[in-house]
């Protein structure tokens, strides 16, 4: 479970995420829709500790994240898959899996993730630069999940990748939840994609929470208009 | 060619190329700890030639110790040891006290580290004195082969070299092969991501830097047994080392090993046919015009970015 209460995140002057709240429960998945420049990515860093945020409260479960540098917030049950996927380029699939291994302490890969993508096993010794976007987007996802993460958050996984790839990662997001009963944040600008997934959509504009509904009750026409220029 | 035979010629080369086994191997070994600080954090020190001298006063210390104590022929591989530690200790110290605070300001660790590397000349002229000091050899260093009556082999030279040749294949399976060689280069390639996937990347750096200084204290225990120590010895290795990191190519350790071969070896094989500094002025040459045809370096890594 994640609780966010009063998060504001500033670049300098400017301030980009405008005191917002929200709490996310174990086995939820929800997503954070807006367009372009909205402040999705910022949220996310500033979630992740790459940012520096002010906040009333940040809780993981019942611990607190606050003014923790990354790999604190990693160790408390954070895992991030960056917009861009940020794999690292010149160390092999194997390598850029086991850079996750730091938490748990293990010293080989869990069987579970190869399940999850056979595609990895395949490529194991490549070196991560040159997969194709997709295959770069798994090995992210893989490298987050490695650190048994409590929540894990996505910043647009289907950004650039084609549609049959697209539903791909939505089947695995969905068999993550169902295995490991996680909670999970996507941002994301693709109301087909969110639909498959999320139990909660809400929206942000400018920094700010504007609309939220349950998966059931969602507006379709509402939600593309938010989206929509 | 210059009035010798072909055969002499041939031996020269054999010999100066083995006497120059000695240079390559402390040059190597510094230029290894630069490419780890350098290369892989991009911290440019100046001060690396005083931790090299740290390691060569170790060496000396110790090897007074050992005439005193009659283990002279054994300590040379514990005085190894020492220095790397030694050295290791200060940089750590150093990351610790001064660099970590002046990573995103290059310019700024230069004039640092300059400062620092004064300090510590100041620090070893009032320890050791300003004179230079030597360590005793042990009495089976200082021979030589004679594979044929023409050839010496000076045996200081190949064992030095045996000893680099293993801490280099161990920094290569620290860096390629061990969870901190992981994190290290998973630091280097993307230090936010290395920090989100739960590495801890301060530590990293703080390990990192202290290695590089710890082998370049190696380089000074190797240093001995070609040279004396004195307070400012280190700055005259220091253009050199940097010259084979980037000649080699500031990210490649293989790049880095090569490159200390080639340099070491051109110098002192040059160094028979003219002087000294005519051998080090045609080396540069050479190295400047390599590098205007291949700017980064003789191993460019080749991985699309
Ligand atoms: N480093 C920065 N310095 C200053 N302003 C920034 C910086 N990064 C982002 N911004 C601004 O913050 C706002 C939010 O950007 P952010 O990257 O969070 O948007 P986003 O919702 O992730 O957009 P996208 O869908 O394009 O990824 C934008 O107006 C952007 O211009
Ligand atoms: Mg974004």
């Amino acid at each position: 479970m994640l609780e966010i209460e009063n998060m504001q995140v500033s670049y300098g002057q400017s301030k980009v995420i405008q005191g917002v709240s929200f709490k996310a429960e174990k086995n939820e998945t929800l997503a954070i829709m807006g367009r372009n420049g909205m402040g999705k990515t910022t949220l996310f860093k500033a979630l992740m500790g790459i940012l520096p945020s002010k906040a009333d409260k940040a809780m993981i479960d019942s611990e607190s994240i606050q003014g923790d540098e990354s790999h604190q917030r990693v160790a408390k049950g954070i895992a991030y898959v960056p917009q861009g996927r940020m794999i690292f380029p010149a160390m092999t699939v194997e390598e850029n899996i086991e850079t996750g291994l730091e938490k748990s302490g293990d010293r080989v890969i869990p069987d579970d993730i190869y399940a999850l993508f056979p595609v990895l096993f395949d490529m194991k010794k490549r070196k991560g630069g040159n997969l194709s976007g997709g295959q770069q987007q798994q090995l992210a996802i893989a490298r987050a999940l490695v650190t048994n993460p409590k929540v894990l958050l996505l910043d647009e996984p289907t950004e650039g990748i084609q549609p049959s790839i697209i539903k791909d990662i939505a089947k695995v997001l969905n068999e993550i939840r169902k295995m490991r009963e996680i909670t999970i944040i996507v941002s994301e600008q693709v109301l087909s994609f969110t639909m498959e997934i999320a139990d909660r959509i809400i929206v942000i504009e400018r920094g700010n929470f504007i609309h939220e509904d349950k998966r059931d009750d969602v507006d379709a026409a509402k939600i593309k208009k938010y989206l929509s220029v | 060619m210059f009035g010798y035979s072909m055969a002499e010629i041939g031996n020269v080369f054999v010999m100066q190329g083995f006497s120059g086994l000695s240079l390559f191997s402390v040059l190597l070994l510094m230029a290894l700890g630069l490419a780890i600080i350098f290369g892989q954090m991009g911290v440019i020190n100046m001060a690396h030639g005083e931790f090299m001298i740290i390691g060569a006063y170790a060496t000396v210390m110790l090897s007074k110790f050992a005439v005193k104590y009659d283990f002279v022929n054994y300590y040379f591989p514990f005085a190894m040891i020492v220095a790397f530690g030694l050295a290791f200790a200060v940089g750590y110290l150093v990351e610790f006290v001064l660099i970590r605070h002046l990573y995103k300001r290059p310019l700024d660790t230069l004039l640092a580290t300059w400062g620092l590397s004064l300090v510590m000349q100041q620090i070893f002229r009032s320890a050791f004195g300003a004179k230079e000091v030597s360590a005793e050899l042990p009495e089976w260093m200082l021979g030589s082969f004679k594979p044929t009556p023409d050839i010496d082999i000076p045996i200081n030279g190949v064992f030095v070299m045996g000893l680099t040749a293993l801490i280099t294949a161990g920094v290569f399976l620290f860096m390629f092969r061990s969870r901190w060689g992981l994190r290290v280069r998973a630091t280097v390639q993307n230090r936010v991501m290395a920090g989100a996937v739960g590495i801890n990347t301060k530590k990293v750096d703080r390990i990192t830097f202290a290695l590089g200084c710890g082998i370049t204290g190696v380089a000074g225990a190797a240093f001995t047994t070609i040279g004396s120590t004195g307070p400012t010895s280190g700055s005259l290795y220091i253009v050199d080392s940097f010259m084979v990191v980037v000649f080699g190519g500031a990210a490649s350790l293989l790049g880095t090993i090569s490159s200390a071969f080639g340099i070491a070896q051109a110098q002192s094989i040059l160094q028979f046919f003219m002087t000294s500094s005519m051998g080090k002025v045609t080396t540069l040459l050479t190295i400047v015009i390599i590098l205007m045809m291949r700017p980064e370096g003789l191993f460019a890594s080749k991985i699309r970015k």
